[in-house]
């Protein structure tokens, strides 16, 4: 098997986000959050990488890195609009704000709009449930999101960046 | 001199915009000439009422909202800088009888502090716990926490003390604090609110733990859903160091204890305490089949204490007080108080601290107010995704653990959600089933493949097909997972199901017809 090779300036980042968590006891999450706020993603190459830098397995390395939800593997969109898709938002609407933030993105859950714009994603829950239905656009949070007001947001996305 | 004002920080408050109503008044004040300080808060837990902005003034911290940032102007006009009348005007919060009529040991200093603060931490309270601890010593300050009755607030409701004992037993070396902070319930907030609105208290009960097993490392597994957690407990570590209650000797002990927070990476298995110390060592969530329990071999093979942000946020004031006083609120077997949080279609949303009793219908109609949609609340779900549906006539069940459990129910964090007649119990649960096949860490089978079984035959009869056999099938899946499932997860996910079917058969015989 032959393993996806990063570029040597990919692999210099990723090796000093490595150096600057190698103080930690079982410092791979960790690592991984700082590559992905660095890159928006785990990139491929990435693996091999961290494998090699603390003497894991790159089966190791890839089976955390699929565990979890929050890793993805490609870049997201310029915004990321979550929406809470658990019960208490679900009692307050969230359904019909799930289906509207489809419908007016034209995109799935785990998609991004082809204008490379927003990625729709799913979350489980923000702590919000005291005013569901709630959303959260790129780092910004938002309660008792109506669907007017999820496109009032979209469209001031839109504007700051295009 | 500036007039004081308080507006939360807190993040259901920022999304209820809190910050846009901070940017408006800097320019209204400024504009009509009055001088400001702004402080930041954590919320009051009155959620219909955020954002709740508190001005100082002669009679007191003088209560408004909820303030949009359309009403600032008016407000300014007004003259609430001086505590004037205005139609959002509420008045002194803590006589607001949501308020009043709770008992708040756990949230004392939550929306009332800068959280941040540390003078303001001590000055109410703070760190005569650990102070307490410290005097006490090892063995008594775990016998203290046993005394109090203090169980696990993350949903388990194991005795605090016991697990303490268990740590405090095992040969001296490395062991450590671990707070499970990865709160994923839906419906619950109080980790949060607490994490954002009075991070010294959960550090100090952290601290606390640690002295009394004779642990010098304590990890917040945090969610990474927090964001705003994350940034103020971070703040908070650091002032603490610095402050000499964190470090290599402790208010002067000589006594060391340090901490740092880690990140989940949205996994809501990492919230069972085996995968959660999985997590931390970096590796999948995956669980650990016990035993051995963690206290006795956990993170990284030492013995460890996994509690939930509320149980450890509540030692601070069970040494400061007592055992005795703290064991005073509650009944039964469920002693002291517990933060329940409102959540769903209500409307007063919020978090009502209470000793352990109160009902069901107590807190959905007297703090609640009923549902937000003004249809009759038809269900609840108590304890997140893995806790059962009631239905109406079990609302006079009070909330604790015992009663609860009488009824194939469970307290779990707290969180009560309401479901107004238009839900559809058939689909809450289906995705009861469907949530579990997204979340299972995969380990045993029943999880893993009884989960998805579930979703597509509650699907199928929700389209009508061959659903006698289906029904019968869910049973059989329920009770393969109930039975053996390795956690919680595969293990509780049959008590939404199964409270849904038998307590709203209708939802599942009107499929029936068409089948």
């Amino acid at each position: 098997m032959s393993a996806v090779v990063a570029a040597p300036a990919d692999e210099a980042r990723i090796l000093a986000a490595v150096e600057r968590n190698l103080h930690r006891d079982g410092p791979l999450i960790e690592i991984l959050h700082e590559v992905q706020s660095e890159f928006g993603c785990i990139p491929s190459g990435a693996v091999a990488v961290l494998a090699r830098a603390l003497n894991l397995s790159r089966a190791e390395v890839h089976g955390v890195v699929t565990f979890y939800h929050h890793f993805r593997s490609k870049a997201p969109g310029r915004h990321v609009l979550q929406i809470c898709r658990a019960e208490s938002c679900q009692a307050a609407g969230g359904r019909a704000l799930e289906r509207h933030a489809q419908q007016r993105l034209g995109v799935g859950f785990g998609e991004t709009t082809p204008d490379g714009r927003v990625t729709l994603e799913a979350v489980y829950c923000l702590g919000l449930c005291a005013c569901s239905p709630a959303a959260m656009l790129d780092d910004e949070v938002h309660g008792r999101v109506t669907a007017e007001r999820l496109d009032a947001l979209i469209d001031a996305g839109a504007k700051v960046n295009s | 001199m500036s007039v004081t004002v308080w507006i939360p920080r807190d993040a259901g408050a920022l999304a209820l915009g809190a910050e846009a109503v901070v940017r408006k008044l800097e320019v209204e004040a400024k504009d009509s000439g009055t001088a400001i300080k702004i402080r930041r808060n954590g919320s009051r837990g009155l959620y219909w009422l955020e954002p709740l902005v508190e001005v100082e003034c002669a009679e007191g911290r003088i209560a408004y909202g909820p303030v949009t940032e359309r009403d600032v102007p008016d407000l300014v006009a007004k003259g609430f800088l001086k505590g004037g009348a205005h139609a959002l005007r509420i008045g002194h919060i803590e006589d607001h009888r949501w308020l009043a009529t709770q008992q708040r040991l756990t949230f004392a200093r939550v929306g009332r502090i800068d959280p941040l603060d540390l003078g303001a931490y001590r000055a109410s309270g703070g760190c005569n716990g650990l102070a307490r601890a410290l005097e006490l010593g090892p063995e008594a300050t775990v016998n203290e926490v046993l005394e109090s009755g203090l169980r696990g607030r993350g949903g388990a409701a194991f005795p605090t003390g016991i697990k303490w004992q268990t740590v405090l037993r095992q040969p001296p070396g490395q062991k450590y604090v671990t707070c499970n902070a990865d709160e994923g319930d839906s419906g619950t907030y109080s980790d949060r609110m607490l994490m954002e609105g009075d991070p010294f208290a959960l550090i100090e009960g952290m601290t606390i733990a640690g002295v009394a097993v004779g642990a010098t490392k304590g990890y917040v597994y945090l969610r990474v859903e927090y964001p705003h957690a994350h940034r103020v407990l971070n703040a908070a570590i650091d002032a603490a160091r610095e402050a000499g209650l964190l470090g290599s000797d402790l208010l002067g002990s000589g006594k060391a204890f340090d901490m740092e927070v880690r990140l989940g990476a949205g996994a809501y298995i990492c919230g069972e305490e085996t995968s959660m110390l999985e997590s931390l060592e970096g590796r999948r969530g995956e669980i650990r089949v016990r035993p051995p329990l963690p206290a006795e071999k956990g993170l990284f093979g030492a013995p460890t204490i996994v509690n939930n942000v509320i149980t450890l946020a509540t030692v601070p004031t069970i040494l400061a007080n007592g055992a005795a006083a703290y064991k005073e609120y509650g009944q039964a077997k469920s002693r002291g108080t517990l933060p329940l949080q409102l959540a769903g279609n209500i409307r007063r949303a919020g978090l009502v601290e209470r000793a352990f009793g109160l009902t069901v219908r107590e807190l959905l109609e007297d703090y609640g107010g009923g549902s937000m949609s003004g249809r009759p609340i038809r269900a609840v779900q108590i304890g997140g995704p893995l806790g059962a549906y009631l239905p109406a006539s079990q609302f006079d069940t009070p909330l604790e653990y015992e009663a609860l459990s009488a009824i194939g129910a469970l307290l779990g964090h707290g969180g009560v959600v309401a479901f107004d007649d238009t839900v559809d119990m058939l689909e809450m649960a289906r995705y009861a089933m469907e949530f579990c096949a997204h979340e299972s860490c995969g380990k045993c089978t029943p999880c893993r493949i009884g989960s998805v079984r579930g979703a597509e035959a509650l699907a199928a009869i929700g389209r009508g097909e061959d659903c006698d056999r289906q029904l019968v099938l869910v049973e059989e899946l329920c009770d393969t997972m109930l039975n053996a499932s390795l956690c919680g997860l595969g293990g509780m996910t049959p008590f939404p199901v199964q409270s849904a079917m038998k307590h709203f058969p209708e939802d599942f015989r009107a499929r029936t017809r068409g089948g």
